[in-house]
C-alpha cells in the first residue's frame, strides 16, 4: 500500500493536495476526499452518474485515472452553488419535478453547466444532445430537458 | 361519485422534501456513509448453470493477509441438535429473499451458501478482506471441484419428460411441483367457454412473448453491515422493503428480530429490484463471521445477472366475439420463466391475469399459468409486477380481435372496457387472500373509474381519428415510411388488499412544526413529499413544517414497504389517519383556550379557525398553531407532546385506469421504429403533487419503451449473458426518446387519502403493445415477439 504520489488539482475553486495510488480512479479519489455528489453506477463510463467538469469539460471521472488530473481544475456537484442559495439549474431542476432518485442529477446538472456555459440559448435538441451521456433510469429526460431550457433563460435574464 | 374538496398543499406542485439534499449531492445514499475500517465483500458466482459442488478448498484463500472470512455453504451445515445453541456460526434453513409480508407466498427454496448451484453467477463462496484487490485475489485462491449436470434454459424444456430438476434439495418449502420444476401456478375457469365460443360469431387464436428486461437502477446494489456498541448488527441498505429484510435476516443468520436494525438512506432507484434481499444476508452473514464493518456492492454486470429481472412469458390466447363486437370468451394461458428461484413467482403471474384481464367485460374467463424453474438468473418483481407482459399480450390481441370484427380498436375497447360499478370479476379467485371483499361473490368493487374519459381525452390529444384515416391512405401507397398510430388500455391495483400495511407517527414540536415517522420506503417516486403534503394538508400547516423520517427499523413504525403502488394509497391513509387524531388533539386544545367547542372548529394556514374559516380569537388575537403546541407541550394542565400513531390496511385495492397512444414511423427498409409522440391519459385519482407524478408516468413510458424496443438480455448455450454491461444492455438516452404527453383525468376515489389511488407502475403497462399496435398499423403484419427489432420487423414484412 506504499507507493503514493502526491495529486495536485483545484476541486471547486480550492487548490488541494492528495495522497493518491497509481491505479485511483479520479472517481475514487474524488469519493474518498468526501466529494459524495461524484456518483458510481457502473465504473465503466457507461452511465454518466460520475461527470464532473474537468477544465470545463464534462467527463465521466470513472474512467480516468488520478494521476491525470495532476493540475487540472475540477467542479463536482459540490461546487455547483455556495451558501443556502442554489444555482438557477438547481432550482430549475426541482421547480419542473426534474429530480426523482436523484442518483444521475449531480452528473445531469454539471452537463447541464457545460452546455449553458458554451450556448447561452440552448434549443431543446442542444438540451437533449448534452444529456447523452448521462443515464437516467426515472425521468425519461422530459422533466430534466425542460429544467436546463428553464434555467437557461433564468441565467441569461438574471445577467 | 365523490367530489374533490378544495385543498392548500394537495394537488400543488412543491418541491420534493428531500429535493435540496439531492439536488446539492449530499452524501444521502448507502455507499455515502463513512468506510472506516470497513472490509469489502464479494461474492463468488458460479461458472455453471448447473452443478453441484463436489469439493471446495479454501485455505490459500483464508491464508492470504488481509482476508479476514470466507464462508462457503460448509459453513451453513444442517442444525445439529436444538435451534437456537449455535454450535455452528450459521445453519442451513430455507428462505425466501422476495420482499413480502409474512409469510412470504413465495417458495422457500433459498440457503445462505448451498452446495448446489442452479444459474451462471449463484452464491458458491464469499469473502470479506481489507481492499478490494486482496477480495478478488482471494476468489481466486478458492478451488472449486464441480460435478456439471445437464441444464435448461426453457420453461418447455424445464417441464420436458426426463429434464433435470433444479430443486432437488429434500428441504425446500411451499414450492408446487419441484419434481416438475413447477414453481408455481393458478387455474381458474369462470362460466362456459366452449359454449361461449360455439355461440360466437368469430373465435380468434393467438401467441405473444415478452422477454427479459432489467430494472436498470443506476445506483447499483448495496449494503453496508456492523455490529453496533451494543452487539447489534446494524444493515444499511439500498432497498424496498427495510422490515422484510430485517425478518428475512432474522431467518437466514438465526439472529433475533430485536438484534437487527435496518436503515434506508435515500435509495437510487429500485423500480421492484430491490423489493428483495438481493445481497444483505451475505454482506451481514460476513460481519457475522469477521464481526467487522463490510461494504457489499455488485457491480453493473452482477447487477444484469445477480440480481432480479423481469419473468419472461409466452402467452396463448383464445378470444370469442359477437360480430357486434362483445366479448363472450377468454382464455389466457401464460407459461413464465421463473429462472433458478422463485422470487415472486407465485404472485407476479398472478396479477399477469387479475391486473389486465377484468378491464373488459367478459362473463367466460379461464386464466392459468405455470411458472417454472429453469437455469437461468432469477426473476422478480419489476415495476409493473407481471401487468407489462400481459397488457402486451392482451392489448395486442385485442386489436387483432378488434380487427376480425372490423371495428376500430378505440370504439371496441369503448364497447369493452369497465365503467363505475362494474366488478373485478378475477381476483377473488386467484387471489393470495381468496374471497376478501367479495360480499355479492360477483367480484371486487370498481367505484371510481375515469377509463373512459382516459380514451377519449387521449385520442383527442394524439389526433387518433384523423390520423387513423390518414396513415392508412400514406401507407396505402407503399412508402419506404410507414407511419402508423396505436392504443391500450390498462388497469393495476392500488397497495395489495388485505396485505399491505402501513404504520405512521405524527408529533407535535412546540413551534408547531411536525415529525413524521412513516415506515415508507421511498426510494425515488417522492414518496415522502406526497405523504408530507397529505399530513400538511391536515394540520393546516406548510409543507416545510413537516420533517419526514424514513426509514430505519429502530426509530419508525412498521410499514410493509414501497410495492404494488401501494405508497401513496396505503402510507398515505395511515398518515392521514395519524394527522387527524393529532388534528383532533390540537383542537382539544385549542377549544379549552378559545371556550368554542372543538367540533367547530378547523386548522388552517397556520392557525386555528371556526368551521365558517374566520379566524378564532383568543385575548382579541387569532390563535395560532404555534400557540395551541407551545400551550400543549408547557401549559400546566397538559404537558404532554401531542403523538399520535395510526395504521392502515386496505379491505380492497381501487385500480388506477390509464389508456396510451403511440404514434409511430417505420422505416420498411431497415425496419427501425421511431416513436414520435407517445400520450398517457392517467386515472390516479386524486394528484397530489402534479409535477412528481407526471415525472412518474414519464419514466415509466421511457422504461416501457426500453422493453417496447431495444431491451433484452439474452443467453449462450451455456447459460451466461451476453450483455456485459450498460454498454450491451442499453437504455434510453435523452436524444431519441419521443414527445410525450400526460393527461391527468382526476377522480376521487373515497377510501383513498384525498381521492388518491396509485400511478407509479401503471404507465409503464403500455408503451410495448401500443407500439406494437401501431406496428400492426403501420405494416398491417403482428409482431407477436417482444423487443420490436429491426430483425423482427423484417421479418414480419418477409424481408429477411
Ligand atoms: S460510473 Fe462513471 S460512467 Fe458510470
Ligand atoms: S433521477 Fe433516478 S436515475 Fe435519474
Amino acid at each position: 500500500m506504499s507507493n503514493t504520489f502526491e495529486l495536485k488539482m483545484n476541486v471547486n475553486g480550492r487548490d488541494q493536495i492528495f495522497d493518491v495510488h497509481p491505479h485511483d480512479r479520479l472517481s475514487d479519489v474524488l469519493r474518498r476526499e468526501g466529494y459524495f455528489g461524484v456518483k458510481v453506477g457502473c465504473y465503466t463510463g457507461d452511465c454518466g452518474t460520475c461527470t464532473v467538469l474537468f477544465n470545463n469539460e464534462p467527463i465521466v471521472c470513472c474512467m480516468m485515472l488520478a494521476g491525470q488530473a495532476q493540475g487540472a481544475s475540477v467542479l463536482t456537484i459540490e461546487g455547483l452553488s455556495q451558501g443556502p442559495k442554489l444555482h438557477p439549474i438547481q432550482e430549475a431542476f426541482l421547480d419542473v419535478g426534474a429530480v426523482q432518485c436523484g442518483f444521475c442529477i449531480p452528473g445531469m446538472m454539471l452537463s447541464a453547466k457545460a452546455l449553458i456555459d458554451e450556448n447561452p440559448d440552448p434549443t431543446e435538441d442542444d438540451a437533449r444532445e448534452a444529456l447523452s451521456a448521462n443515464l437516467c433510469r426515472c425521468t425519461g429526460y422530459e422533466r430534466p430537458v425542460k429544467a436546463i431550457l428553464n434555467a437557461a433563460k433564468q441565467m441569461k435574464e438574471g445577467k | 361519485m365523490a367530489t374533490r374538496p378544495e385543498f392548500d398543499v394537495v394537488g400543488k406542485d412543491l418541491w420534493r422534501v428531500d429535493g435540496r439534499q439531492l439536488a446539492t449531492g449530499k452524501p444521502a445514499f448507502t455507499d455515502d456513509y463513512p468506510q472506516q475500517g470497513m472490509l469489502v465483500g464479494k461474492v463468488l458466482g458460479s461458472p455453471h448453470a448447473h452443478a453441484r459442488i463436489k469439493s471446495i478448498n479454501t485455505s490459500a484463500a483464508k491464508a492470504l493477509p488481509g482476508v479476514h472470512a470466507v464462508l462457503t455453504y460448509e459453513d451453513v451445515p444442517k442444525a445439529k441438535g436444538p435451534i437456537g445453541r449455535r454450535a455452528d456460526l450459521f445453519n442451513r434453513v430455507p428462505y425466501t429473499r422476495a420482499g413480502q409480508d409474512y409469510p412470504e407466498p413465495s417458495p422457500w427454496d433459498f440457503f445462505l451458501l448451498d452446495d448446489k448451484m442452479r444459474y451462471v453467477g449463484d452464491r458458491v463462496a464469499a469473502v470479506a478482506a481489507e481492499t478490494e484487490e486482496i477480495a478478488k485475489e482471494a476468489l481466486k485462491l478458492i478451488k472449486v471441484e464441480y460435478e456439471v449436470l445437464p441444464a435448461v434454459y426453457t420453461p418447455e424444456d424445464a417441464l420436458a419428460e426426463g429434464a433435470p430438476v433444479i430443486h432437488d434439495e429434500p428441504d425446500v418449502l411451499n414450492v408446487k411441483d419441484p419434481q416438475r420444476n413447477v414453481c408455481a401456478g393458478v387455474d381458474v375457469t369462470l362460466g362456459d367457454l366452449e359454449k361461449a365460443y360455439s355461440e360466437s360469431d368469430e373465435i380468434l387464436e393467438g401467441h405473444y412473448y415478452s422477454q427479459r428486461v432489467q430494472h436498470g437502477q443506476l445506483e447499483l446494489h448495496v449494503a453496508i453491515s456492523y455490529m453496533d456498541e451494543d452487539d447489534r448488527l446494524v444493515v444499511i441498505c439500498s432497498t424496498q422493503v427495510p422490515f422484510h429484510v430485517r425478518r428475512q435476516l432474522s431467518t437466514a443468520l438465526g439472529l433475533p428480530v430485536g438484534k437487527i436494525r435496518v436503515i434506508k438512506p435515500r435509495v437510487g432507484g429500485g423500480f421492484g429490484g430491490k423489493q428483495e434481499m438481493v445481497l444483505e444476508d451475505i454482506c451481514a452473514a460476513l460481519t457475522v463471521a469477521s464481526h467487522r464493518p463490510v461494504r457489499l456492492e455488485m457491480d453493473r454486470y452482477e447487477d444484469l445477472t445477480a440480481a432480479r429481472s423481469r419473468h419472461p412469458m409466452r402467452f396463448k390466447i383464445k378470444t370469442g366475439v359477437k360480430k357486434d363486437g362483445k366479448l363472450t370468451a377468454i382464455d389466457m394461458r401464460a407459461l413464465v420463466d421463473a429462472g433458478a428461484y422463485g422470487s415472486h413467482s407465485p404472485t407476479v403471474p398472478t396479477n399477469t391475469g387479475n391486473k389486465n384481464l377484468p378491464r373488459y367485460k367478459c362473463d367466460n374467463v379461464h386464466y392459468e399459468f405455470n411458472a417454472v424453474y429453469t437455469n437461468l438468473p432469477i426473476a422478480g418483481a419489476m415495476r409493473g409486477y407481471g401487468t407489462p407482459q400481459g397488457a402486451f399480450a392482451l392489448e395486442c390481441h385485442m386489436d387483432d380481435v378488434a380487427e376480425s370484427v372490423g371495428m376500430d380498436p378505440l370504439e371496441f375497447r369503448l364497447k369493452n372496457t369497465v365503467r363505475p360499478g362494474d366488478k373485478d370479476y378475477l381476483s377473488p379467485h386467484i387471489y393470495e387472500i381468496k374471497g376478501i371483499s367479495d360480499t355479492t361473490g360477483e367480484g371486487w368493487p370498481i367505484d371510481t373509474c375515469g377509463l373512459e374519459d382516459c380514451i377519449n381525452q387521449g385520442a383527442e390529444a394524439i389526433g387518433w381519428h384523423e390520423k387513423r384515416k390518414a396513415y392508412a391512405e400514406h401507407n396505402a401507397t407503399n412508402p419506404v415510411i410507414r407511419k402508423g398510430v396505436g392504443m391500450v388500455c390498462l388497469s393495476q391495483g392500488s397497495g395489495v388488499a388485505g396485505i399491505d400495511t402501513a404504520n405512521a407517527t405524527v408529533k407535535l414540536n412546540e413551534d408547531g412544526s411536525v415529525n413524521l415517522l412513516i415506515g415508507a420506503a421511498d426510494i425515488g417516486t417522492g414518496g415522502d413529499t406526497v405523504i408530507a403534503q397529505i399530513v400538511a394538508e391536515v394540520l393546516g400547516t406548510d409543507l416545510d413544517n413537516v420533517m419526514v423520517i424514513a426509514t430505519d427499523t429502530d426509530v419508525v413504525p412498521f410499514d410493509s414497504g414501497a410495492y404494488a403502488s401501494s405508497t401513496t394509497y396505503v402510507s398515505g391513509n395511515a398518515a392521514l389517519k395519524a394527522a387527524e387524531e393529532v388534528k383532533a388533539s390540537i383542537l382539544k386544545v385549542a377549544a379549552d383556550m378559545s371556550g368554542e367547542p372543538a367540533d367547530q372548529l378547523n386548522l388552517k394556514k397556520h392557525h386555528v379557525v371556526a368551521d365558517s374559516g374566520e379566524p378564532v380569537l383568543v385575548e382579541g388575537q387569532p390563535l395560532t398553531l404555534k400557540e395551541v403546541a407551545m400551550k400543549a407541550m408547557y401549559g400546566h394542565d397538559y404537558k404532554e407532546q401531542i403523538e399520535h400513531t395510526a395504521h392502515f390496511v386496505s379491505p380492497v385495492s381501487p385500480p388506477p385506469f390509464a389508456a396510451q397512444f403511440a404514434d409511430i414511423e417505420v422505416d420498411t427498409e431497415t425496419g427501425v421504429i421511431n416513436v414520435i409522440e407517445f400520450v398517457s391519459a392517467v386515472d390516479a385519482g386524486t394528484i397530489i403533487n402534479p409535477e412528481l407524478a407526471a415525472g412518474q408516468v414519464d419514466g415509466a413510458v421511457s422504461m416501457g419503451l426500453g422493453q417496447a424496443l431495444i431491451e433484452e438480455m439474452l443467453f449462450d448455450e451455456n447459460g451466461y449473458a451476453m450483455n456485459k454491461g450498460l454498454i450491451d444492455y442499453k437504455l434510453f438516452k435523452a436524444v431519441g426518446m419521443p414527445k410525450l404527453q400526460t393527461i391527468f383525468v382526476e377522480t376521487y376515489e373515497p377510501s383513498g387519502p384525498f381521492g388518491v389511488k396509485a400511478v407509479a407502475e401503471i404507465p409503464v403497462n403500455g408503451p410495448a403493445p401500443a407500439v406494437a399496435n401501431a406496428l400492426k398499423h403501420a405494416i398491417s403484419v403482428r409482431v407477436h415477439e417482444l423487443p420490436l427489432s429491426p430483425e423482427r420487423v423484417l421479418r414480419a414484412l418477409g424481408k429477411m
